[in-house]
This record gives structure tokens, C-alpha cells and sequence, in this order.
């Protein structure tokens, strides 16, 4: 499904079911919106809490661009039925990643992440690998590192989100309205040193959490 | 628009261009101090005023949808700011549901529901649900910070739209409608908030609630109660059924009261640890700074002039 009817069906979706959603229902604030890349090839790297964290990102890119950004998400979960492929592909813009390790002989699961930067798009991966806690960070996976290394150009720009995981964590249908912040960080540039350069990535979320999160002492 | 409304609204046009001109005039005497904030804060003044124009402007409908939106959005900003526990969530969706359903009681006019409804049957329905979840930890503090935040935002906003289905009544100049109290209640409440800044810089010495909020001063207070009050008794027999002596009483009303829902959300964004409850209204904060004064006029207003005249 190219072309046109694959780039309308997606506008569709963010015009009727991403802005509605983020914009109404949960109401957004976000911080340095200018630093988002407006073109590709480019990586976005956001942490992950809900179902409604592509929705978000969807909605922080002007309308005309949404063709040309593709979020990255595990083939298992999408998979599960042949609608929800078809829906996930061609509506939402999803690029099936299947998680786990790789045997011998099989394709490289960033296959088509590879493509979709080779054709210049905008990729959005969430390098934690699943929803996890609602509001707490996971440790970060590699293949972001494997990834940058084939586009070194390419600049990998961190992606904070605060609320999510509150109004619909995992298991849960309905979005609970909460305001939602989110906060865009400087651009990194892949490294040879793959310790180094998940270590920059780790502290430029920390810094983004700071600035969007308001700590609230439990007792 | 009915009766003296076209021109309360002209009148608030030349507010604004005199507030607009005289920043304008400021920045240009004095090119290096900064005026952003006062500028922001007059730019958002223009759109609220555009709001309640067109709220105003056209059926009852629009006011009743424009508000139950705002209840909606101070609700959320409240709810965002607090602490929640997640197995809450299904808790919170109930409490959001009642904010349509108290506004349609509003647009029915069904007095007796829309008094009982959030302060009775919400309150009863709340903790049950909770129980049915079944965590008991921070069970309290969770039922009473949902309940609290339904009171301030929706059934204490509510009383401004139930005043628009008051009916008709004889007023010194002609028949009073809800949408002039609409207008007298949400001027004379944003007035009192700017005449108390304005009398605060100028003449504040002596801080009123050090703790809660440093900047309000007991000359401020005074200074926005006069002022208020004389506006008051000016506006009344105009917008109101009210005689001069209950304007006047309406006028202290208005600006200790405002005043008193001013400094109780400055306590609890204090207790948070924020200045502001939101980013929505540029040099303001968020829809819940704007409409602090708001969640205790509203209510106390709406029963003086119920009680007195309906």
C-alpha cells in the first residue's frame, strides 16, 4: 500500500484518532519542539510506558510530514492477528521488529529500519524494548548503537515523555485524561565507543526526566 | 446580546486597548527593562474576554459547554499535579464521567440534583468503587484528594452556568438575565484579582499569608476590596436584581472571597512544590491559576443572590 492511499490512511489516523486523543483527551506541553529533526534520515529514541507513546510522538510532527516518520515496534505484539498487522503497518506506519536473539542464519531484525533510514525517514524506536513500569525507565538495549552504526550521519535524537504510563500503562484500555509533558533533547552522534555512547543516551534522558517531572515524596 | 451587555463588552474592549497601549508605551520608554510577562498576560486577558464573549454571545448552550470544558481541563490540570495511584485510574474515569452529567442537570435546570449530586451521590459512589478495587493503602488520601478536586473544579464552577438558568427577574433598568450575573460574577471576580496586584505593587508592605503566598499583601487586599466593592455597587442595579446595599455586600463577597480561593490553590501548588498549575494561559499558568478566585465566588455568589432574590 503505497503512495497516496498509504499516506492519506496514516493522515486519517493522526487527524482522527492522535490529535484527538493527545491533544483533547490529555492536552500536551511540550519542551523544545524545534530541536525534533524535520527531516531524514534521523533516529528518534523515546522511552516507552504506553500504547499511547506513538500516538504522542505522531503528534509532535507538523500533518504533512507523518508519511515520512516510522515508528519501530516489536513484531510479536503487532502480530498477534492479521488485522492488527495490516492496522499497525499501514495505518499507524509501524515497522515490525522481532525481539530476542538472533539465530545463525536469520535476518538481521533491523532489516527494514535499515530500508526505511536508506529512504530517508524519520525512525522512532523505543530503545528500552517494552512498556515495563508506568513511569519508570528500563535499561536501554543496544541495537540503537547497531542501528546508528550503519547511518553514522544520521542524528539520534532523545524523546522524553511524562504521563503516559500514568494514563494508560500496560493492561489498561482507556486513556485516564492527564496532562502529559514531554521534553526533546540535544541530538547525539553515533560513536565507535558502544559503552560511551549508551551511557550519553542514558544521561540525556535523565536530564530530559528532570526537566518534566515533578518528584513527589512518598510517605 | 440582551440589555446592557453590548455595551459591558465595549467597556472591556477599552480596558484592553488602554492595558495594551500603555505596555506598548512602556516598552518603548524603557527598551531594556522587560515587560514579557505583563505583555503574555495581557495577550491571554484578549482571548479570555474573547471567550466569554462568544460564550455569552449566543445560546445558553454554548456558555453551558464552554464551562463544563473548563471544569474538564481544571479538573485534569488537578489530577496531573497530584499524586494518584495507578489502580485509581478506573476511579478517576467515574470522576471525569461526572462532569458531563453534572453540567446536563445545569442545562435541565434541575436545581435539586445539581446541588446533591457531586457534594452526595459522587461522594457515596467514589470510595465504593475504590473498595471494589480493593487497595487499601493511601486510601484516604486518595478518595479525599479525587472528591476535593471534583468540589473545586466542577460543582464550584457549575454554580456560574446554573446561573444562566435562573429565570428572568425585574431589575432597576429592565429585566435581568443569567448571562448578565454570568458577566458581573466572572468580571468582577478576574477584576478583584488585577485591582489586588495592582494595589499590592504600589502600595504593599505588610504581607497577608507570608506562608501561603509572599507576594499578597494586606494593602492589596484592602486596596482590591475597596475598589471591588465600589465596581460593585456601580454594576449592580445594571446586571443584578440586587438593591445598592446587597451590590455592596455582593462586592465584599466577591473580593474576600476571591481572595480566599486565590491563596487556597497557592496552598496546594505549594504543597505540590509549583508555582503554576499549568502552561495552558502564557504569563498566567494554567487554567486552574486563572480560576482559583473563581472556585469560591462562584458558589458563594450564586447562593447570596439565590437565596436573596430567587
Amino acid at each position: 500500500m503505497r503512495g497516496w492511499f498509504g499516506a492519506s490512511l496514516r493522515l486519517l489516523f493522526v487527524v482522527g484518532v492522535a490529535y484527538p486523543v493527545v491533544l483533547l483527551w490529555l492536552g500536551i506541553h511540550v519542551r523544545h519542539r524545534e530541536r525534533l529533526p524535520s527531516k531524514g534520515p534521523a533516529i528518534i529514541a523515546a522511552n516507552h510506558n504506553s500504547h499511547l507513546d506513538i500516538l504522542t510522538l505522531l503528534s509532535l510532527f507538523p500533518l504533512l510530514s507523518i508519511p515520512n516518520i516510522q515508528p519501530a515496534a516489536a513484531a510479536d505484539y503487532f502480530h498477534k492477528s492479521w488485522w492488527l498487522r495490516w492496522f499497525s503497518r499501514h495505518v499507524i506506519g509501524i515497522i515490525p521488529v522481532v525481539r530476542g536473539a538472533v539465530q545463525l542464519g536469520e535476518e538481521d531484525p533491523l532489516t527494514e529500519c535499515y530500508r526505511a533510514l536508506e529512504a530517508g525517514k524519520v525512525l522512532v524506536i523505543f530503545p528500552e524494548g517494552t512498556r515495563g513500569q508506568p513511569e519508570q525507565m528500563a535499561e536501554l538495549k543496544a541495537g540503537i548503537w547497531y542501528l546508528a552504526k550503519r547511518f553514522p550521519h544520521a542524528p539520534v535524537v532523545p524523546v522524553y515523555m511524562h504521563g503516559l504510563g500514568k494514563s494508560m500503562p500496560k493492561g489498561t484500555l482507556i486513556p485516564v485524561p492527564f496532562y502529559v509533558k514531554v521534553a526533546v533533547g540535544n541530538a547525539l552522534r553515533w560513536v565507535d565507543d558502544k559503552a560511551g555512547f549508551m551511557h550519553a543516551l542514558r544521561e540525556q534522558f535523565h536530564k530530559l526526566r528532570h526537566k518534566v517531572y515533578i518528584p513527589v515524596e512518598d510517605d | 446580546m440582551y440589555g446592557i451587555l453590548p455595551y459591558a463588552f465595549g467597556a472591556i474592549l477599552a480596558l484592553l486597548v488602554t492595558a495594551s497601549g500603555i505596555t506598548a508605551t512602556l516598552i518603548r520608554l524603557h527598551p531594556t527593562r522587560n515587560y514579557t510577562s505583563v505583555k503574555l498576560r495581557i495577550q491571554t486577558w484578549w482571548w479570555l474576554a474573547s471567550l466569554l464573549f462568544f460564550s455569552l454571545g449566543f445560546h445558553r448552550t454554548v456558555a453551558v459547554v464552554v464551562l463544563a470544558v473548563l471544569s474538564f481541563m481544571a479538573f485534569k490540570e488537578f489530577i496531573s499535579l497530584i499524586p494518584t495511584r495507578p489502580i485509581d485510574n478506573s476511579v478517576l474515569l467515574l470522576a471525569y464521567l461526572a462532569i458531563p452529567v453534572q453540567y446536563l442537570w445545569v442545562s435541565m435546570a434541575w436545581y435539586g440534583m445539581f446541588i446533591i449530586f457531586i457534594p452526595v451521590y459522587v461522594f457515596l459512589l467514589l470510595p465504593l468503587r475504590m473498595v471494589i478495587n480493593g487497595e487499601t493503602k493511601g486510601f484516604v488520601r486518595a478518595v479525599g484528594t479525587i472528591h476535593w478536586g471534583l468540589m473545586t473544579t466542577v460543582f464550584s464552577i457549575s454554580h456560574v452556568a446554573y446561573l444562566l438558568a435562573l429565570p428572568a427577574h425585574a431589575g432597576a433598568h429592565g429585566e435581568v438575565r443569567g448571562e448578565m450575573l454570568v458577566f458581573y460574577l466572572l468580571v468582577l471576580t478576574q477584576l478583584n484579582d488585577v485591582a489586588q496586584f495592582l494595589w499590592g505593587k504600589l502600595l504593599g508592605r505588610h504581607q497577608v499569608a507570608p506562608k501561603v503566598s509572599p507576594n499578597k499583601t494586606v494593602e492589596g487586599l484592602v486596596g482590591g476590596i475597596i475598589t471591588t466593592t465600589l465596581l460593585a455597587w456601580l454594576m449592580g442595579p445594571w446586571f443584578t436584581p440586587l438593591s445598592p446595599l446587597y451590590s455592596l455586600l455582593a462586592g465584599v463577597l466577591i473580593s474576600l472571597f476571591g481572595f480566599t480561593g486565590d491563596v487556597v490553590i497557592s496552598a496546594v501548588k505549594r504543597d505540590i512544590g509549583v508555582k503554576d498549575a499549568g502552561r495552558l494561559l502564557p504569563g498566567h499558568g494554567g487554567i486552574l491559576d486563572r480560576l482559583d478566585s473563581l472556585t469560591y465566588t462562584a458558589p458563594l455568589f450564586f447562593h447570596f443572590v439565590y437565596y436573596f432574590y430567587y
